[in-house]
């Protein structure tokens, strides 16, 4: 029964990414001036592509065309891992935190296979910043993730996120860092501004989309598809380890319903934190990049020395 | 029983050496098979035709090296068997060989820990030895006799698997000396190149000067001990300076070994030049031999560890592992890359070594268990990730002529099998799930994870820093191995020679692989297996095990308590398929959206040639702008200006240039002041022959004076 | 202890108290002069808040006076005056090029964990559970100096100098519930003038020499080479 709940959980989460990322382009026009398109647009984006026919390069090999399947699949094992609407779920056990982050790793070694396997430069150049910004992202999340396990002891995400509902609020100087520390990695690791633009259509500048140039059709519904969900995780870990309330800690009707209001308000909230961000900031340089991501590191160091100094005394 | 299973791995790997230098003596056997057959010509008809068959000169060759090899193999088979039953049935078999000194014969000693180094021995070499008929093939027996190296091969793997057993001090240096001494002239094997030789030489002087720190460690032990066996070197009394001093120098002597920076720069020498699959016995075991010699001599022999060593060897492990993949980065010879790899990874290792130790000296033995652990599975995985990167390195070098990743490219549709089989040595190593090398790094984050435990607010502060800088080791190896297996096999041919190559049509070379490949696979998925018998080796070595040792199942990895932490990487394969396989399906109903190819897209301007691709300099350039202070960076660019006025540029040249830092810091210094020391010294030489007579004088009246 | 079995207003101060530490730390990596003095003058309203609770959680009147103080003197008037200086000999758009930003900054974090490991003794010692935040109150000190010592701009060493003293003035706070009224107006009076006086030395510095790059200050030196 709680199998069946956990799928079901990862299917909404999977569901439900795409109007994530609809509101968030219509918080963006809004503060831009523009008219906004419906917030389901993204899912007509993905069926739109999924009925088109896929137009693969001759030189491509088998990599090329299992890379989105192997993308999509390791985003949503990682979305299982997070708690969506209900804490005690089984599948969190299977795989901890650090087992998410090496999820991300999967797919991101592939779409970087991927951007060389064409042999054209803008795919090894996608390849070579994104592994360059994600290198750098992996202390500082890895900081911010120790602090929050040594404050929890536990790198399971359900306990540790049920650890911080029982304690009732605490203004942990730890957390204050960590949750810093966790935006601008995500913000690196989703690719937005000020690290990269998504919207843009200059090669030149472009990181995440450089490597997927020369997708079409349903491969490329599938990887858009897992760039939505990796943003919604990203959101909703932020949202439900710093913020919990509101999950559900039993499997009853009524708290899984309201689990749902609480984390769709909070995406919502936190979506349009991202747009301001996006529309106040201009995108960085490349090497500027690696300024930004070592701040991060610092916040989440400095966030672990405040869990020992401040917080946990010998 | 057991022992005999030992015993006949080393005499196999012994016989295997010697049957090698039966190759010159075809003309000898075949005269001795004459006489033989002449003596009982009717029972011996049978053999006529295979004795024929096997003795005509075009066979002969063919013949002796698949035996060499049938008998590596089941050297390693042998060994694999002992160290299984070893680790299962837990005890500690000794033994005494009469060879060696009248007082001082040879100690046998087969424990866990010895078990399961066998077992890695013992399964590289199988590999090895599936992979090496077809391989040593290609080796021009005039210039590269076979003899010499199915000699070496023998000599090296027989020493290693000594070291293993010995249980006094003299056999440990003995089997030492023959494993490092017949490495040696492995990596000299090609030796009409001057390079090569200065690159064995150097492995020579580093391997002996070890050699010489770890005997003055034994002898450390030794002085406070009232002989030199093991059991004898357990029970002396050290004080803590001795123990210190010690423990410095089996430091020394065993990490040069192993590959620790500062004194790691034999490795990107050496492994490069000695033949594939020595390559890889040497990167895959030799290395993790190092590294049972360290643990025997700190956990086994001096007994007591004291934080400050596992904080040494932590500081060690960290700049080991972040310079020996930011050098990695850096290198075009595919086998080069893989040495300094090596480094990274002996880094990791002692690195979780180091925590271990400081939860053991802090008084939580359980933890400390949890940190051995994974030390040790990350040496069993990285045996079996690094043979297989070298056996298919030698596979591409094999096919393709060619070392340098930046003239390979599109090998996947020529060479689909080998393509798959490195594919997944580049996932282990780059530690992705369901796959054996992750395991062993979440095995280390685990443990570093547990650092609230302690007391000490400066290691508290410091551990987590340790583990920020492995998860940055872990993603830049990631990127590494994109950038090694996007440039080899992905994309479009950058020379002529890989361009025409196609797969190997080697069965065994491919099976070799392919055995390793599927341990790498199998471990990932069930490591439970591994664990249970590390389990035994910490229980026995450390006195305790993990600390929740009773949920060790084949399905749930929960190495602390299950509210801690857990993993469960079946459910994580199933969850991947499953996941998988409804998207592919789902999204192939319709049958008008049936794939199509088309030419590459060249933004309309046309043209796109192999040279446009990105090469290995081109990939890591941002790591070279961000880490720059690493490395000693040469880059010139030259132009070639044409047209009015020299604004038109005719031809850019490009010469880059990435040295390691500790030749010019540290061994030319050492070099100078060994030369300049040696020149003061030579003065006493002085050729004068009432010189020499003066000094006869001078010593005897020292002498008189003394006496009286 | 655990920060979870505290009170609000010590979770509160604590949280502070790691703050200050972050604008110090982001004042080690400023570059451009304008900002440096506006992360000050956050560092100071920071302070301020940290006396406010301190006060009203201690109920300890004389704090809201030495909190108005320090809003004052540190949030406003010595950046303000700062500000002008920096504006009136045009010096806001001269970047401070850090050439080694990472070194100092990993050099102010092993200074933080060692500020920590000397103060342990003192730490673990006594009762007073807010007295955790001396060790980042110290740290505040030491950054204080390495800011002076990598910076090569007069206004920088004139921030750092200020922040040393914030620093003394937050461990008064969390150690001794505030210093007496008497010392701190008379050390709120010696930074005053102490401002003044170097915004006059600022001006004969850089008639003399046409900058206030310190590093040549050597310039002044009479002794042939």
């Amino acid at each position: 029964m709680n199998w069946l709940l956990a799928v079901l959980q990862t299917m909404l989460f999977v569901a439900l990414a795409p109007l994530l990322a609809g509101w968030l382009k219509c918080c963006k026009c809004r503060l831009q001036n523009r008219k906004a398109p419906s917030i389901f647009q993204p899912y007509r984006d993905l069926l739109k592509l999924t009925n088109k026919q896929p137009v693969v390069a001759k030189q491509a090999s088998w990599i090329f065309l299992i890379a989105p399947y192997i993308i999509f699949s390791a985003t949503v094992l990682a979305a299982t891992v997070v708690p969506l609407i209900a804490v005690d779920l089984p599948t969190s056990a299977s795989a901890d935190v650090i087992v998410m982050v090496g999820f991300f790793a999967f797919a991101r070694f592939f779409l970087a296979l991927a951007g060389l396997d064409i042999g054209t430069a803008f795919g090894g150049m996608g390849s070579s910043r994104e592994m360059t910004i994600s290198s750098l992202a992996e202390p500082a999340m890895l900081m911010a993730i120790f602090t929050l396990t040594m404050a929890a002891s536990t790198t399971n995400l359900s306990f540790a996120i049920g650890h911080v509902l029982n304690e009732g609020f605490v203004l942990r100087p730890s957390f204050v860092f960590a949750l810093a520390a966790l935006i601008l990695v995500a913000i690196a690791e989703t690719g937005r501004i000020p690290v990269d633009n998504p919207a843009t259509h200059l090669e030149l500048t472009m990181i995440h989309e450089a490597m997927i140039l020369e997708y079409s059709g349903r491969h490329l519904a599938l990887i858009e598809w897992a760039s939505q969900v990796k943003l919604m995780l990203y959101g909703v870990l932020i949202a439900n380890i710093f913020f919990p309330w509101g999950i559900a800690e039993t499997l009853g009707a009524q708290a899984l319903g309201y689990g749902l209001l609480a984390i769709m308000g909070k995406l919502a909230l936190l979506a349009i934190f991202l747009a301001i961000v996006e529309t106040l900031f201009a995108k960085m340089r490349l090497f500027r990049v690696q300024e930004y991501l070592s701040f991060a590191y610092l916040l989440g160091l400095l966030g672990m020395l405040s869990h020992i100094i401040l917080e946990a005394s010998r | 029983m057991i022992l005999v299973l030992a015993y006949c791995a080393v005499l196999l790997s012994f016989a295997s050496g010697v049957l090698a230098l039966l190759m010159h003596q075809r003309h000898n056997l075949l005269a001795l098979s004459r006489y033989w057959l002449k003596k009982s010509p009717e029972s011996n008809e049978k053999y006529q035709s295979v004795i024929d068959n096997s003795l005509e000169e075009k066979q002969f060759p063919i013949f002796l090296r698949q035996a060499v090899f049938v008998l590596l193999g089941f050297s390693g088979i042998f060994a694999v068997l002992a160290g299984m039953s070893v680790l299962t049935s837990k005890e500690i078999i000794t033994d005494q060989i009469s060879l060696g000194l009248p007082w001082l014969p040879w100690h046998v000693r087969f424990d866990s820990l010895s078990g399961f180094f066998f077992l890695i021995i013992g399964i590289a070499v199988s590999a090895v030895s599936l992979y090496g008929p077809g391989y040593v093939k290609s080796y021009d027996e005039n210039h590269h006799p076979f003899a010499a190296l199915g000699l070496f091969t023998g000599l090296f793997v027989s020493g290693m698997l000594l070291v293993l057993l010995a249980d006094d001090a003299f056999f440990f240096m003995i089997a030492w000396e023959l494993m490092s001494v017949a490495s040696y002239f492995l990596v000299a094997f090609q030796h009409e190149n001057p390079a090569n030789r200065r690159a064995a030489f150097i492995y020579l002087l580093m391997a002996e000067v070890g050699a010489l720190a770890i005997i003055l460690g034994f002898g450390v032990l030794a002085s406070f001990a009232t002989g030199f066996t093991f059991d004898e070197l357990r029970a002396a009394e050290l004080s803590s300076t001795w123990a210190s001093i010690a423990f410095v120098l089996a430091l020394t002597g065993f990490g040069m070994k192993a590959g620790i920076v500062p004194v790691h720069v034999w490795l990107p020498e050496a492994h490069p030049v000695a033949p594939s699959h020595i390559s890889a016995l040497m990167s895959g075991v030799m290395l993790k031999v190092a590294i049972y010699g360290l643990i025997r001599f700190c956990f086994d022999l001096i007994g007591e560890v004291h934080w400050q060593w596992g904080l040494v060897l932590l500081v060690l492990g960290t700049f080991s592992a972040l310079g020996g993949i930011l050098y990695a980065m850096m290198q075009p010879n595919l086998k080069r890359l893989l040495a300094y790899s090596s480094v990274e990874n002996v880094g990791i290792i002692f690195m979780v070594l180091g925590l271990s130790m400081i939860f053991m000296a802090n008084g939580h033995p359980q933890l400390a268990a949890l940190g051995f652990l994974a030390a040790l599975l990350h040496a069993f995985n990285h045996a079996l990730f690094k043979n297989l990167l070298f056996l298919g390195a030698g596979i591409i070098h094999h096919q393709t002529h060619e070392l340098n990743i930046d003239m390979m490219g599109g090998l996947i549709k020529r060479m689909p099998q080998t393509s798959m089989l490195f594919l997944v040595g580049c996932m282990s190593i780059s530690s992705l799930p369901l796959f054996n090398g992750f395991v062993s790094e979440w095995l280390a984050f685990q443990t570093a994870l547990q650092v609230d435990v302690l007391d000490n607010g400066v290691l508290r502060s410091l551990i987590p820093v340790a583990a920020a800088a492995l998860a940055l080791t872990a993603a830049l190896a990631a990127a590494c191995f994109v950038k090694v297996f996007g440039l080899i096999f992905l994309g479009q041919p950058r020379s002529h020679h890989s361009d025409k190559a196609h797969e190997i049509q080697d069965k065994g070379m491919l099976a070799g692989s392919m055995l390793l490949a599927g341990l790498c696979f199998l471990f990932g998925i069930f490591p439970g297996l591994i664990i249970t018998l590390i389990n035994g080796v910490a229980g026995q070595l450390l006195g305790e095990t993990l600390p929740n040792d009773a949920a060790l199942g084949w399905l749930w990895l929960a190495p602390v308590s299950a509210k801690q932490a857990s993993y469960a990487p079946p459910l994580v394969l199933i969850g991947a398929l499953i996941a998988a396989g409804v998207s592919f399906w789902y999204l192939r109903r319709n049958p008008s959206t049936v794939m199509r190819r088309a030419e590459t897209w060249d933004c309309g301007f046309g043209g796109l040639t192999s040279k446009m691709q990105y090469s290995s300099s081109a990939f890591t350039m941002p790591f070279r702008r961000i880490f720059a202070k690493v490395w000693m960076i040469d880059e010139q660019i030259d132009k070639d200006m044409q047209g009015a006025m020299n604004q038109d540029v005719a031809a850019v040249r490009y010469h880059l240039q990435v040295q390691d830092h500790s030749w010019p810091r540290l061994y030319q210094p050492i070099e100078r002041g060994v030369n300049n020391t040696a020149k003061v010294v030579g003065r006493i030489q002085t050729g004068n022959i009432r010189t020499y007579l003066g000094y006869s004088f001078a010593t005897l009246i020292l002498m008189l004076w003394v006496i009286s | 202890m655990n920060i979870a079995e505290l009170d609000f207003y010590t979770q509160a101060i604590l949280s502070l108290a790691a703050l200050v530490g972050l604008t110090s730390f982001l004042m080690l990596g400023q570059g451009r002069l304008l900002r440096l003095i506006f992360v000050f003058a956050m560092q100071g309203f920071l302070l301020t808040l940290t006396t406010v609770l301190a006060a009203y959680s201690l109920n300890n009147h004389h704090l809201y006076i030495s909190a108005v103080l320090t809003l004052v003197l540190k949030v406003i008037f010595i950046p303000w005056m700062l500000r002008r200086q920096v504006l009136h000999m045009n010096m806001h758009r001269d970047i401070e090029a850090l050439n080694n930003k990472t070194t100092v900054m990993l050099g102010g974090a092993s200074l933080m964990v060692f500020s920590y490991y000397v103060l342990q003794p003192i730490v673990q010692s006594s009762p007073v559970v807010m007295l955790n935040a001396l060790a980042v109150s110290l740290s505040v000190v030491l950054l204080g100096m390495l800011l002076m010592i990598s910076h090569r701009q007069a206004v920088a060493h004139v921030v750092g100098f200020m922040s040393i003293e914030n620093g003394l003035f937050f461990a008064a706070i969390v150690a001794t519930n505030g210093m007496p009224m008497v010392v701190e107006l008379g050390v709120a009076f010696d930074v005053l003038v102490a401002a003044v006086l170097f915004g006059i030395f600022f001006l004969h510095i850089r008639t003399s020499i046409d900058s206030l790059d310190v590093d040549l200050l050597n310039k002044l030196n009479e002794v042939d080479k």
